[in-house]
């Protein structure tokens, strides 16, 4: 069985528009900044962009379908995730763990 | 790269290296679920390969890929993107100690600043081990994660994501990478705020937009701990 997109805005600008910006972050940190330093609050600003956003990315990919918000069976991939990532096991195995719950129970129900 | 035999390595270069090639190998395997997902985004062959060999820092290309795959427009996919890539300048901020040179293998050297290569240089003690594990590291994981993408990218086309559970593969790998952003309190925070602001406005905000507002989330840095 194939999955069929029925419409995606994937585009080739959006690939050279992340190719330039990311290259561009990596240049100024290690070569245009390099060893000098930040104003401080930036910095503490900067540090934080990860956790803001992986975690709004762990709401939407687990809660919504499209503007919906549900409860799928995407939920118990999540829980299974957060249980490996607690426990410390390496991404690939939080990875397969979460897949293999979710693909079990879509399979069972 | 070093081209002794790994059995003639010192004991701490061995190491090193181990843990460089073990790394790399995990994200070589995760390469092929971010090949089979950019593919059932929408993405062609051409296009999940140019992203891992030319973007190449996983966790904007899972955002980016994450938002299209959803329908949300390439721009909001971009913005999401972009900031999540921001953090790979603080990385080179805390790299450029340790990479020196003259500035052409400077350029060349920040293609592969990124959350793991920070990782294993950072974490070793003496100079001469920080550049053999930012290279080791650098270059081993470029070739596997580029070779999992085309792996994935090739037989992705041919199954199904959601019956094998890989559509939640992303979310997988959001928490894993969240984990240790979690160990301060700001971090954490960040992270609660980030998911209100997200959960709070999928039901009225174009889709993708809810990631990027969540990047407001950070401002709460401003603030002394």
């Amino acid at each position: 069985m194939i999955a069929v997109v029925l419409h995606s805005n994937m585009s080739w600008w959006l690939v050279i528009g992340l190719s330039i910006g990311a290259y561009v972050f990596k240049v100024s940190g290690l070569v245009v900044i390099g060893a000098r330093t930040l104003p401080v609050p930036l910095e503490r600003c900067l540090i934080l962009i990860p956790a803001a956003l992986l975690a709004a990315l762990v709401i939407k990919d687990t809660f919504s379908l499209g503007q919906e918000l549900v409860v799928d069976a995407r939920s118990a991939g999540l829980a299974v995730a957060v249980v490996a990532a607690w426990r410390k096991a390496p991404l690939i195995i939080v990875v397969v763990l979460a897949a293999g719950a979710t693909a079990l129970i879509r399979a069972a129900g | 790269m070093s081209r002794t035999p790994l059995s003639q390595m010192s004991a701490p270069v061995r190491s090193v290296v181990v843990s460089s090639l073990t790394l790399s190998g995990a994200v070589g395997v995760f390469g092929i679920s971010f090949g089979v997902l950019a593919v059932s985004a929408g993405a062609s062959v051409a296009q999940t390969c140019a992203l891992s060999l030319f973007t190449f820092t996983g966790a904007s290309q899972l955002s980016a890929m994450s938002v299209i795959a959803t329908g949300g427009t390439a721009g909001a996919a971009l913005g999401g993107a972009l900031l999540l890539a921001a953090r790979n300048g603080v990385y080179g901020l805390a790299l450029a100690p340790f990479i020196k040179g003259p500035l052409r293998n400077r350029l060349f050297a920040a293609h592969f600043v990124i959350d793991e290569t920070t990782a294993m240089t950072t974490a070793q003690s003496e100079p001469r081990l920080r550049k053999i594990a930012f290279w080791t590291t650098g270059i081993a994981l470029f070739y596997l994660w580029n070779l999992g993408t085309f792996v994935g990218a090739i037989i992705g086309s041919g199954i199904d994501p959601q019956k094998y559970g890989l559509d939640v593969a992303f979310t997988a790998a959001f928490v894993a990478m969240l984990a240790p952003h979690l160990r301060s309190v700001k971090g954490r925070q960040a992270a609660a705020l980030g998911a209100l602001i997200c959960l709070v406005l999928i039901p009225s905000a174009p889709i993708g937009v809810p990631i990027l507002a969540a990047g407001l989330a950070v401002f709460i840095g401003l603030q002394r701990p």
